[in-house]
């Protein structure tokens, strides 16, 4: 099972993000552990730049913005 | 990331053939706008040089103008952005000195890609990469204020001479409040714990995004078009529509005396005015343009503009997460004394 974190400290763009990679999987059957992140100081630790970011499986996929949506599947 | 998105697109030559002929298509629109407005005009039965008939031709002349023109910016700066990365922004800045370094900030600040809940992230992923505090800073005013709408905007209303100096003013602020901010060595007004992780640095580099196609160059850009005068252009068709009604009955003279030029007390008004306001450029421009065609200053109103896109009360809260309340509040010190400056300087010159 795959573990995505969501990097956020709360903004629309990252409740968006989130609600896409939910969608996604659950297209496509995928058993995902997803979690949020909004503590600023562990955001910071994965050294994002830009919200939302997005870690799959402990390596930081994407940053800055909803990603495409054929980026999650390549992701699931 | 995967390999594919590196591949450049085989039909780059179809999509560039595409995007000049939009282009074309553009120019055409754009030099017809006056015959177009005139001709809609003759089909109302208005006649010229009533009021009524002459917010109508404002109206319909400036809408499809200002809507263009702000298209055409958009779509520029989606595509420039795809060059500058946050993370490719911040390793261009690491190590470097203040005075050179803010320069180079406040240059990136306009292209480089930002959204203002972004803004501690990136504060914080400067500072732990070796960027000066003053250059960040320089970077963080410089983002939020030299406005890629506002600067479109002014471009479609005033010409390219106001919107170059909005331009350079804006740069001068972000320059100038950096470095006096990296001058007075506040590194102790950070939150302790920002301090203690800037010191660590032990944050993993995330990877400079890899370079695209021109075709994803070009997606970007429509999709930034998408994004931004999607959202937007209902503001402004409000906006023009609340100006042609100022502009046709609202006597010449009428802000002159309030926001005129001898009234030096509105500069310092309009930027206390602009804290508390946080809306999009969009909204209020093309208000400010009818107030400007009323005898208001174009200082003043720049001033305006200004403070409500740079100085807004809820990125000042966000910041906190950060910064102690007095770093803030030199931060906010600095930028607005540079934007009475710029509205003075202004209304002196012009």
């Amino acid at each position: 099972m795959k573990n995505i974190k969501v990097l956020g400290t709360g903004c629309a763009n990252c409740k968006n993000t989130l609600k896409l990679i939910e969608d996604v999987a659950k297209e496509k059957g995928v058993e995902v552990q997803l979690e949020k992140i909004e503590d600023l100081k562990q955001i910071m630790t994965w050294g994002v730049l830009s919200t939302p970011g997005v870690v799959v499986d402990g390596k930081v996929v994407h940053a800055g913005g909803v990603p495409a949506r054929a980026k999650v599947e390549g992701w699931l | 990331m995967t390999a594919q998105t590196t591949t450049p697109h085989p039909d780059s030559r179809a999509v560039w053939a595409a995007v000049l002929a939009l282009l074309g298509v553009w120019a055409v629109l754009y030099a017809s706008l006056t015959p177009i407005a005139d001709a809609a005009l003759e089909l109302m039965p208005l006649e010229r040089g009533t009021h009524l008939a002459e917010a109508v031709h404002f109206f319909i002349y400036d809408t499809p103008k200002v809507l263009l023109l702000l298209t055409l910016i958009v779509f520029v700066m989606g595509v420039i952005q795809t060059f500058f990365s946050p993370e490719r922004t911040r390793a261009l800045l690491a190590g470097r000195r203040a005075g050179a370094g803010n320069v180079m900030a406040a240059g990136l600040g306009v292209v480089t890609p930002f959204c203002s809940c972004s803004a501690v992230p990136l504060f914080m992923g400067f500072l732990m990469a070796g960027v000066p505090m003053g250059v960040t800073f320089s970077f963080l005013i410089s983002a939020p204020m030299v406005n890629e709408i506002a600067l479109g905007l002014l471009l479609a209303m005033f010409g390219w001479k106001v919107a170059a100096l909005y331009l350079g003013m804006g740069l001068g602020v972000a320059i100038v409040a950096g470095w006096v901010i990296g001058w007075l060595k506040l590194e102790h007004l950070l939150e302790d714990w920002v301090r203690e992780m800037a010191r660590a640095a032990q944050a993993e580099e995330a990877g400079i995004p890899e370079g695209m196609s021109w075709s994803e160059r070009f997606a970007s850009g429509r999709h930034h078009v998408r994004e931004i005068v999607g959202k937007v252009w209902p503001y402004i068709v409000a906006g023009i529509a609340a100006g042609a009604l100022i502009h046709g009955y609202v006597p010449e003279d009428f802000m002159a005396s309030i926001m005129g030029r001898d009234a030096w007390w509105s500069v310092p008004a309009a930027v206390l005015l602009g804290v508390p306001m946080y809306t999009n450029a969009a909204g209020i421009i093309p208000v400010v343009e009818a107030l400007l065609a009323k005898g208001a200053a174009l200082g003043t109103v720049l001033a305006f503009m200004m403070s409500v896109i740079a100085l807004s009360l809820p990125e000042f809260i966000i910041l906190r997460k950060v910064l102690k309340v007095k770093l803030i509040a030199i931060f906010a010190g600095v930028v607005a004394s540079g934007i009475l400056l710029v509205g003075f300087v202004f209304n002196a010159v012009l």
